[in-house]
């Protein structure tokens, strides 16, 4: 040993030392990410914003892509756990939002005659000037409350058990589901809906007695619905926990298996396709006075493909993947819409294509790959 | 599940399976006693698994009937006939690919099948041993917590199987349990199906000879949807009707 002036074993020791320690932050971080995140978007905001690091319009583009993820949430429990692709979440999205713009609306300016003006122009010329009747009960909250999320559950519910209940599947339930969203939307286009056709819903002002324009309101909006997604995530990721959690993976397995050991999976089906509207409703609900309008075409094609896209990127089957795909597909649009407005639908697209190509799990997949390593090499350490 | 107090526990009367014209099935009657276990064999296409298909109800018979346990389930749900305690192992593997074998093994237990009843609560302690003393038994407790996609072929098989001994079925559908299988694994399987026999009442369908000579139990020949021989191995493999149906598709001395 004389001859070496550092002992060898000791150089060794350090550096299996170091190897843990970089493999214990990385698990332990691994451990907390969840409530990083979430105080991150609680706290850290807030701050950010109160410093003046983030302007209030960003505060509020944050506080959409929240009310956004919750789509996602519901999606990845749809297609991530239960293995059915719906393209029309998009669509119980509007549905929510709809039902939220018509409270704001009831709040917001309206004509001589009681109607919000964001419909007079539309619908009160042709029908007699009067405010529809299906109208009325829009102007009080606790109403409001119930239609964003019952139209969802209904709408879904309805559906659902129908299509499931006929066994329609796969690619057939992938195209029934964009076709569904796309004549609701020409639904909601038509002016004698009295639902401000094409134009939708706008000119929003008040809610709860707020002027939902002023920064304070635009906090607090970002700040619920940052509190609904953490909630919504929670649930969702306590869902999966339970049985009933399994049984909704089971049901992408092999569903005659889960037939004929004597569950239902039409009950589960409609069930979890129901729970995801609601979350995409409560999402929408969110959404729109933060964003001050809700027109038909938020119900297009388009829109739903794009929570798929969020949730493949971010990884499916995790709940964490739905949250994190939702908010830096959102994030990366918003930066580059900005910067570099063009190349926004070619980056889109090659990040899509070399993500499906090189992380079929997606980004929290491929960080859980990374964990299951690290563990390995802890438990041989 | 109590025994039942008549011997014949599962019966079928002239029922045919009819596919875009074609007879799959036509039995004009098929019984087996409660507690026995019951071989079916028969060439390839001979209606063994549309047979197993009409008892499970996945399909409704075009006529006839079929009664287990003296109740009437020829239009019963698949789900329905399941309640009543009728299990099915299907001809390929089927499990749950995603979930670890020990979840598999939960999702099995009997109750709890309605929605709301999985949101809360975890197995009893008195299930969770039965689910390991089963795991112990067919050689999965090592693998308890891998997921089935990871299980070889012959584990998935007995995961299947043990899935079918948690659930409390009464009576036991076993498609082509050795198929695939080592001689190990296939010697494994029949005593797991014998030690079966007696507590419950066993359909299996089996193409291999010696796992059939293993089972040492009264066997039925279907060809071409018919009920050809009905008896002890040796009966039916002398039968000149079996060795002609047999040898019409070129497949004696399997
Ligand atoms: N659902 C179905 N539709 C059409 N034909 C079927 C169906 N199920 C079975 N058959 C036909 O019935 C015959 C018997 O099939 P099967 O019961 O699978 O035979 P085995 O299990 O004895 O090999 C085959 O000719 C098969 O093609
Ligand atoms: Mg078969």
């Amino acid at each position: 040993m004389a001859e070496y002036p550092i002992d060898p074993r000791q150089f060794a020791l350090t550096r299996a030392i170091a190897g843990l320690g970089w493999r214990g932050t990385l698990l332990g971080f691994d451990r907390r990410a969840p409530a990083i995140g979430a105080a991150f978007l609680l706290l850290a905001i807030p701050v950010f914003y109160a410093v003046g690091l983030l302007d209030l319009a960003q505060v509020n583009q944050l506080g959409r892509y929240c009310a956004i993820a919750l789509v996602a949430i519901g999606l990845d429990l749809v297609w991530g756990y239960t293995g059915m692709l719906s393209l029309c979440q998009a669509m119980f999205f509007t549905l929510g939002g709809y039902a939220m713009g018509m409270h704001l609306a009831m709040q917001g300016p309206k004509d001589g005659k009681g109607v919000p003006t964001s419909i007079s122009y539309v619908s009160s010329e042709v029908d007699g000037l009067a405010l529809p009747w299906f109208w009325q009960p829009f102007a009080h909250e606790w109403f409001t409350l119930v239609a964003v999320l019952a139209v969802p559950a209904i709408v879904a519910g309805l559906f659902g058990w129908l299509a499931f209940r006929s066994r329609i599947k796969g690619v057939y339930f992938s195209i029934i589901t964009q076709a569904l969203t796309v004549a609701l939307m020409t639904l909601f286009s038509l002016n004698l809906l009295k639902l401000g056709g094409t134009n939708g819903l706008t000119n929003f002002t008040h809610l709860l007695g707020c002027d939902i324009r002023t920064g304070e309101a635009k906090l607090a909006l970002y700040w619920v619905s940052a509190l609904a997604l953490i909630g919504a995530a929670l649930f969702a990721w306590w869902l999966t926990t339970t049985r009933f959690g399994r049984i909704l993976v089971a049901v992408r397995d092999s569903e005659a298996r889960l037939r004929f050991a004597g569950y239902q999976p039409v009950i589960f089906k409609t069930a979890v396709f129901t729970l995801a509207a609601v979350l995409a409703g409560i999402g929408g609900a969110l959404y729109v006075p933060q964003t001050g309008i809700v027109t038909p075409s938020d119900m297009a094609a388009v829109p739903s493909i794009m929570v798929v896209v969020w949730v493949a990127l971010g990884g499916r089957g995790t709940i964490t993947g739905a949250v994190v795909g939702a908010l830096l597909v959102n994030l990366i649009y918003a930066l580059l819409t900005t910067h570099m407005p063009k190349f926004w639908p070619f980056i889109l697209g090659a990040v899509f294509v070399s993500v499906v190509l090189f992380m079929p799990d997606g980004i929290v997949g491929q960080w859980r790959k990374l964990i299951a390593w690290a563990q390995r090499g802890k438990a041989r350490a | 599940m109590s025994t039942p107090v008549r011997s014949d526990f599962l019966q079928i009367e002239g029922v045919t399976a009819v596919f875009d014209g074609f007879k799959a099935l036509d039995v004009s009657y098929f019984g087996v006693d409660w507690g026995d276990l019951r071989v079916v064999i028969g060439p390839n296409g001979a209606g063994k698994t549309t047979l197993c298909d009409v008892i499970s109800g996945k399909t409704k018979p075009t006529t006839g009937k079929v009664v287990i346990d003296e109740k009437d389930v020829t239009r019963w749900r698949d789900t329905e006939i399941s309640a009543l305690g009728v299990g099915r192992k299907f001809q390929t593997p089927s499990v749950f690919d995603s979930l670890t074998v020990y979840e598999n093994m939960e999702l099995a237990l009997p109750g709890r099948r309605r929605a709301w009843q999985n949101l809360f609560g975890r197995e009893t302690a008195e299930q969770r041993d039965r689910i390991l003393a089963l795991l112990e038994r067919t050689h999965l407790i090592g693998r308890k917590d891998h997921l089935a996609r990871d299980l070889s072929h012959g584990q998935r098989q007995w995961l299947e199987i043990s899935m079918l001994m948690v659930s409390g079925a009464r009576l036991l559908l076993v498609d082509e349990p050795a198929a695939g299988l080592t001689d190990t694994e296939t010697a494994l399987t029949a005593d797991l199906l014998l030690e079966l026999k007696g507590n419950h009442t066993l359909i299996v369908i089996e193409h291999d000879m010696e796992f059939v000579r293993r089972l040492g139990s009264r066997v039925t020949c279907l060809c071409q949807g018919r009920v050809l021989a009905d008896g002890t191995l040796d009966q039916v493999s002398s039968d000149p009707q079996v060795i002609e149906a047999y040898l019409g598709r070129g497949k004696a001395g399997r």
